[in-house]
Order: structure tokens, then C-alpha cells, then sequence
């Protein structure tokens, strides 16, 4: 059994999966239930002025026959008061003492005002703060949430002025939002930041009800954008975790959020420079349960690899992101299909035919359709592998084309030369 | 009425539609439309059922098979095109034939008609008879523009969708549906009048600009043994079954002669009807029946018994003798000594169909055996004269399956379109 016991900016917890702060870290019930079933850590639902929520919040995006393959909320922060909260707070921390709570803040851009909310909620023992400069609906309006994150100079001034209060390590949640989330991660950072964490939901429309035509999800008929994630975010998540791994100017610990269902999802973001994970999605689609399986999984993976510790995956791809101009021109693969798994449903041929570069051959034979590659065209694209419904009937084998690497900056610096 | 409980295919529920229609791959090219015998674009009209657009699916269906409602019931679609589903090999292809017959449930509830006839050509076509075929033909000459008149001996359209086929498998509801919605598109119809008697051959290559026979086959032939008289007629006995009337005394044990498709429907359907003891006697092996795996399965299902090598040679009033066969140098022969007599309360004989011979040879088209001859585009040797359907069905050829009759009255149709176009011009 590996070691799955995980550190964020010195918060410990037994494991890297904590519950991300949302709908299921709004009550201590919730709190207290996901703990018994092994959560790692728990953001609370974000505290402050409570707010009136609107009925019909959330949607779903489903693909074919599969349930929420993302959604999005327009769910605001906590709507119960901060003494209810805190209460249950220090329940779950007695009942759960080896587990990290963090709390989520936010409030108007006033020294005073988060002097005022940052002592008072460290009256509790928590783990650390989280700041929500990412919610990016209803209360970006009131000039909170991603109205901060969207400004790098408000991002500073309140990580400064939370950090001259607390006595525990401040996460800067950050709102994908914006062009290059390296600006606001570098903001936090000199504000003092102890962490980021990435990212918070992404501007959507879920939809329009076509027979209707009130937007999805309504309120009496309108809507307005809500914040996007689940399992489709995850590639955008991952970019902006290993963006800000990989910056010098950041620096900072990474709890990274964004899409995590399967522990496999996990490994990734902790292999792209994240220490740690957070989950929301998968639970609301599946209940508290799953941390099993994600810590299984991750268990068996680790010890499959002869890792011992889950810490030694932090980070540990980071630096195969590069920039394109870095890609070695020479590599070669082709594409081979195994006629022996192949199901003949010609998925590869149309998707190369139509949409790549008819380099594969088909030809009925007794009714059955031969599909195999022209390997002297084929381009390498990866796509008749992505459409095959059938796991390792195409793979990609690398060609020796006796050619040595050689980048785009190397090859314009020798043309130029 | 007789009760001849549930059908054997329950509908899908949505949510067996919703998870199968996305299951499907969309094949390109996809095998199960290559392997249906009218091409149904399958992948397109599963697509569509999964974009819940049902009018469009049924449109696909029912543009290349409009027979597609029986199709779906009464397909031996693990031979045709769930038997070609990419997924065969695993054992979980795609349930088509379900999937065809949700869309064309929710056409049948919606009352809507998707065909428009064509503009008209001036042109009359004589249909002789009211199955698969015929009824086949006639959309595809209305769609084309043709006046279309059927010719149908029985008293309703259908052919043995409608009276041959036992209605836990087919309905007479859907088969009657089925016509009606060529009916819709501007056929005539005469029912109760056989050609030949009621109405003469002559007349009808003088009136009409073209015939198409479909008039399929006759009768359950005789058996040439002694008390042939008394055996049923398994057709005979269907249709009544089917449409509640009398079906005679059939007593505790019954023996059905014959191994086809129409013979498990007969043993399937007196098993139904309260028959203790339906035993199926064949003179061949297993591996020789006619009828489909999957017939021969449910069979089984309902308790049917087999036996096999067994050829009757006297039918009694309570006992029928059969002598044992075997198969020698490839020839089925009786075994010597072997007779032995089985109590049995009423025979019903499935041994295949009578040939319509008078009245094919009325038209003065060549036939092989009472099969007409046609060439690939169903003219028959005198022009003008087409045949589709059962008619034209000779062993080892064709199949004799409602897909089959389906298309092979779409090629009549074509045929007749280009003939009279060619004529007209």
C-alpha cells in the first residue's frame, strides 16, 4: 500500500482528494458524512454575507446515453449564517481532527471588511483559507468572486490583506476567465499567497429548451450564465495547472480542480505540477461513495509503478509541456490496425476520408470491409485511433526515418543561418 | 376470440431505446444495411431515433421497406442485419428490428402519412394480390405516379401478414396499417375478387398498362397418404386461429406435419390455443428444418416437441402411423419395419404451399414448376407482365421472407416505371 498522504502549502491530509468548495461542503451534515466515507480534506461551501439563492441552479450536459458530462450552477455562496457554519465547522474538526478544513471566503474588496471575516472564522481551527476570486456569476456582480480574479492588482491587495490577518496558509482560488491565468497565479503569489488553486468554473449557457425556448437552466423563464465544469473542463483545467507549475513567477503549490471523477484524472493533474485535488462534480453526480474508488485506484496505480509515496507524481511530467515551437519536427508515427480486433464499422475510414488524409484503404471483401493504412501517407494525426470503438485496434507505431530531432526553432534558426 | 396470449416481442421502453439507438456505432457503409435485403439505411434511422427525430427515422425506414412495420416483427433479423451488426461477434449486436419497429409505433400513434403520391403519368397498373409484394409494389407506382389498382382474392390487404402469420408474432392490426398506408397514397382496391375467376385475365392485360403478379401461393397441398383428409390445413388453421374463428376439434395431442416457418407458427399457435401435447414430426433431421434458429428456439420455449426422421404414412381418426427415415447416399428412405403408430387427436399439415398454376398459366408467361420466371428485374417472358413475392419464391434461390417480398415489389415497381416511361416515350 502506498503512501497517499498528501501536503498542500503545509496542510496535511491522508489523502490528495478533497471535496472542492460547492454544493457538498455546504453543511456540516455533508461535511460530516463525506468524512466518514474517507474525503481527504473539505473547502467549505464560501462563507460570507449570505445570500438568496434562485430555485433551478443547476444543468446538466449529457452526451447520448451519458448523464452530466459537465454542468453548470448558478448557485451562489453559502445561504446560511456564518455562526451556523462555523458551528458545524468545529464539529467536523473534533469529530475529524486528521482531516483538513479549509474555509472558503469571500467578501466586498475592504481591508477592514476581510480583516473582520478572516479573524473572525480562525476562531475555529481550521487548516487554511481558500479565497473565491472565481465564482463567476451573481456574485461577480456585487463586485466579489471573478470581478476580483479578473484583476490581477485586486488579486494582491486582498491575498495581502488576508494574509495580514490569518494565522493559517491562503489559497487564491482563481477563475479561468481571463487569457492567461499566469497573470492572476503571479498576482497571488505577490500578494502571498501560500496556494493556488485552479479553477473555478468557466463562464456557460448550458442551453436553450427547444420547445420553449427558455434557456437551461431558467428562472421564470430567463437565465444567465453560470459556471461551467465537470468531466469536459478537464483538458482546459490541466493547461492552466501545468501553466502555472511551470512559470517561475508563480511558485506556488497547486490544488488542482477541474474535472476529477476517476482516480486516473487524479494522477494526471498531480503528474502536471498539482499537489493535490479537488472534486465536485463527481459527487454531486455520485454521492460521497466514489472516494473510494479514487483512492483504490490511485493506491493500486502507485504500487503497480513501484511508487511508494502518492507525492512522487507531483509534478513529475511538468516539464513534458513545452511550447510548440520545441516539438522535434522528425518524430514519426503511423497509424496500424490489428485486423484481428478490428470490427469492420469503417469508423476510421470515413473520419480519415472526410476529415484527414485518405490514407486509409477499404475494400469489401465477402461483405466485410478490409480497412488498412497507407502508412506511406499517413500522417500520424492520431484520429482513426480516437474513433475506433474498440481499444488497441489502431495504434501508433513510431517510424525510424533515420532523421535526427529537430525543433521548429532549431530548423528556422538553420534556414535563417 | 380466441386467446393466444402476449406477443412474443414486447416494445422497448424509452430508456431501452435511448440506451440502444446510442449504442449503435453509425457504422459507414454500415453492414446491418447491406445485409437487409431492402437496404434500410440502419445507422441513419438509429441516428435519427437517437436524435429523437422519430418522423425522419420511420421516413428512412419505410422509404426503402414499406413493409417495415412487419419487418420488424417477423425479420430473422440474427440472419439479416443484427446477424451483420459489428457487435454479432461479441453476441450483443444492436436489437434493429426493435429499434425499427419503436419508430414505426410512433408513426402508427401519430396517424401521419410521410408519402405524397407522385404527379400523375396517366398510367394503370393491375397488382394481382394484396401481400408483402403487391402492397410493395403499389407505394413505390403511386410514389412514381401511376394509377394502381390490387387485386386481392381475400376480403383485406395483408397477404399472410394478415392472415398467415400467428398474432403473437404479427398482428392483424399492424399488417391492415401496413396496407393502409399505401391505400393512403391513392391505390384502388378490390377485395373478394379473384383474378381468373371474378375477374378475367384478359381484362386485365387489355385495361391495364401493365400487371404485376403477386398473388404468392395457394393452398397446403395434399398429403399422399392414406386419411390425408383429415389433416388440417396449417394455414387454414392460422387464419382462423388469427381471426377467432372456429378451428375445429383438436383435442389433447396434436401432430403437425412439416418443419418450416409456418409450421412453427402452427405448433406454436395450437400450444396456444390449450393443446396439451403438440408435437412437431418431421421426415428429415434437425439440421434440414426450414425454420428459422430463432423459431426453432421459441419453439422450444413453448414446450413444443421434436421428432425427427419420422415421414407419416396413414393418418386415423385417433392415431397417426409414421415409419422411420434415414438418409441414405444423400436420399431420405423409409427404414423397413420401422412403422409405429403415436395416439394423436388432430393432424395439421405444414408441408409447404400448392402452386397457383391456373392462373399464372392464364397470363401466358412461362413458369419453372409453378414458379414464374423472372429475370433480375421481375419481367416475366411476356412484356408488360411482372412478378414479385412468394410467386416467384423457389427453394434454394430466393427466400420466401416478407423483407424479400418487400423488395422484390420495389424492383417490380422500377421495372414497371421504366417500362412504362420507355413506352411513353
Amino acid at each position: 500500500m502506498a503512501d497517499l498522504r498528501s501536503k498542500l502549502a503545509g496542510i496535511a491530509s491522508p489523502n490528495p482528494f478533497w471535496l472542492a468548495s460547492a454544493p457538498p461542503t455546504n453543511s456540516g451534515y455533508q461535511v460530516m458524512r463525506a468524512f466518514e466515507a474517507g474525503w481527504g480534506g473539505a473547502v467549505w461551501k464560501t462563507l460570507g454575507t449570505p445570500i438568496t439563492n434562485v430555485t433551478s441552479r443547476f444543468a446538466g450536459l449529457d452526451y447520448k446515453q451519458n448523464k452530466m458530462l459537465a454542468m453548470n450552477n448558478i448557485e451562489l455562496i453559502t445561504d446560511r449564517p456564518l455562526d451556523e457554519n462555523l458551528r458545524e465547522i468545529r464539529e467536523c474538526k473534533k469529530a475529524f481532527p486528521d482531516r483538513a478544513i479549509v474555509a472558503s471566503l469571500m467578501e466586498v474588496c475592504e481591508q477592514q471588511a476581510w480583516h473582520e471575516l478572516v479573524k473572525r472564522v480562525q476562531e475555529e481551527d481550521i487548516d487554511g483559507f481558500e479565497l473565491n476570486f472565481g465564482c463567476p456569476h451573481g456574485m461577480s456582480e456585487r463586485g466579489m468572486g471573478a470581478a476580483v480574479g479578473q484583476h490581477p492588482d485586486l488579486i494582491e491587495a486582498v491575498t495581502t490583506w488576508v494574509k495580514e490577518a490569518s494565522r493559517v496558509p491562503v489559497i487564491v482560488k482563481l477563475t479561468p476567465n481571463i487569457t492567461d491565468v499566469r497573470v492572476p497565479a503571479r498576482a497571488a503569489a505577490a500578494g502571498g499567497a501560500d496556494a493556488v488553486s485552479m479553477i473555478n468554473t468557466i463562464n456557460s449557457l448550458m442551453g436553450v429548451d427547444l420547445d420553449s425556448w427558455n434557456p437551461i437552466p431558467h428562472v421564470d423563464g430567463k437565465s444567465s450564465h453560470g459556471g461551467y465544469c465537470g468531466p469536459a473542463v478537464k483538458p482546459i483545467a490541466l493547461n492552466m495547472v501545468n501553466d502555472c507549475a511551470r512559470d517561475p513567477k508563480v511558485k506556488l503549490p497547486i490544488s488542482g480542480i477541474g474535472g476529477v471523477e476517476f482516480w486516473q484524472d487524479a494522477v494526471e493533474f498531480l503528474l502536471l505540477g498539482a499537489s493535490n485535488v479537488q472534486v465536485c462534480t463527481a459527487v454531486m453526480h455520485h454521492g460521497f461513495r466514489i472516494i473510494e474508488q479514487l483512492c483504490d485506484g490511485l493506491n493500486t496505480y502507485l504500487d503497480d509503478r513501484g511508487l511508494t509515496s502518492v507525492e512522487m507524481l507531483v509534478g513529475a511530467a511538468e516539464n513534458r509541456i513545452t511550447t510548440w515551437e520545441n516539438l522535434n519536427l522528425n518524430y514519426q508515427i503511423v497509424a496500424e490496425i490489428d485486423q484481428e480486433t478490428c470490427i469492420h464499422c469503417s469508423k476510421c475510414y470515413i473520419a480519415c476520408e472526410d476529415a484527414a488524409h485518405q490514407c486509409i484503404d477499404r475494400s469489401v471483401v465477402d461483405g466485410t470491409a478490409i480497412l488498412t493504412v497507407d502508412q506511406n501517407h499517413c500522417v500520424g494525426c492520431n484520429l482513426c485511433m480516437m474513433v475506433c470503438p474498440v481499444d488497441d485496434c489502431i495504434t501508433m507505431l513510431q517510424v525510424d526515418n533515420g532523421l535526427p530531432p529537430e525543433t521548429w526553432k532549431e530548423r528556422s534558426a538553420r534556414i535563417t543561418a | 376470440m380466441h386467446d393466444l396470449g402476449p406477443s412474443i416481442h414486447q416494445p422497448l421502453t424509452d430508456l431501452e431505446v435511448k440506451l440502444e439507438a446510442n449504442r449503435c456505432l453509425y457504422c459507414y457503409d454500415a453492414p446491418c444495411m447491406n445485409a437487409c435485403p431492402t437496404h434500410i439505411d440502419v445507422a441513419s434511422f438509429i441516428a435519427k431515433i437517437a436524435q429523437g427525430n422519430l418522423r425522419g427515422s420511420a421516413r428512412d425506414i419505410l422509404s426503402a421497406n414499406p413493409m417495415g412495420a412487419s419487418c420488424a416483427r417477423v425479420c430473422p433479423t440474427s440472419e439479416l442485419c443484427e446477424g451483420a451488426c459489428v457487435y454479432a461477434k461479441d453476441d450483443s449486436p444492436i436489437r434493429i428490428g426493435d429499434l425499427q419497429r419503436y419508430a414505426l409505433d410512433w408513426l402508427m400513434r401519430s396517424g401521419e402519412q410521410l408519402f405524397t403520391p407522385g404527379a400523375p403519368t396517366g398510367k394503370h397498373v393491375a397488382i394481382v394480390g394484396g401481400g408483402p409484394a403487391g402492397l410493395s409494389s403499389a407505394r413505390d407506382l403511386r410514389l412514381a405516379g401511376h394509377a394502381v389498382t390490387i387485386f386481392e382474392a381475400r376480403d383485406a390487404l395483408g397477404g399472410l401478414n394478415t392472415f398467415g402469420i400467428v398474432p403473437f408474432r404479427l398482428s392483424t392490426e399492424v399488417a391492415l396499417w401496413e396496407a393502409d398506408q399505401v391505400v393512403e397514397l391513392g391505390a384502388s382496391v378490390r377485395t373478394g375478387v379473384r383474378v381468373g375467376d371474378d375477374v378475367s385475365v384478359a381484362s386485365l392485360l387489355d385495361d391495364f398498362d401493365a400487371v404485376i403478379l403477386a398473388c404468392g401461393m395457394g393452398a397446403v397441398p395434399a398429403l399422399a397418404i392414406e386419411g390425408a383428409e383429415l389433416a388440417h390445413d396449417a394455414l387454414d388453421f392460422i387464419d382462423r386461429a388469427k381471426a377467432g374463428r372456429p378451428v375445429g376439434e383438436l383435442g389433447d395431442r396434436v401432430a403437425v406435419i412439416g418443419a418450416g416457418n409456418t409450421a412453427i407458427d402452427a405448433l406454436t399457435c395450437a400450444k396456444r390455443l390449450g393443446v396439451e401435447r403438440v408435437t412437431m414430426f418431421y421426415r428429415r433431421g434437425e439440421e434440414h428444418m426450414t425454420a428459422y434458429d430463432f423459431e426453432y428456439e421459441f419453439a422450444k420455449q413453448e414446450g413444443i416437441e421434436f421428432r425427427f426422421y419420422c415421414a407419416p404414412v396413414r393418418i386415423g381418426a385417433d392415431a397417426v402411423t409414421f415409419v422411420r427415415t434415414q438418409l441414405r447416399d444423400g436420399k431420405l428412405v423409409p427404414i423397413d419395419g420401422s412403422e409405429f403408430t403415436e395416439p394423436v387427436s388432430a393432424v395439421i399439415s405444414a408441408i409447404g404451399q400448392s402452386r397457383l398454376d391456373d392462373t399464372l398459366n392464364a397470363f401466358g408467361i412461362e413458369t419453372d414448376d409453378g414458379v414464374v420466371r423472372v429475370d433480375d428485374a421481375m419481367r416475366t417472358t411476356r412484356p408488360g407482365v411482372f412478378a414479385a413475392g412468394d410467386c416467384i419464391y423457389a427453394k434454394g434461390q430466393r427466400e420466401a421472407m416478407v423483407v424479400e417480398a418487400a423488395e422484390q415489389g420495389k424492383i417490380a415497381a422500377h421495372s414497371v416505371d421504366a417500362f412504362l416511361r420507355a413506352e411513353a416515350a
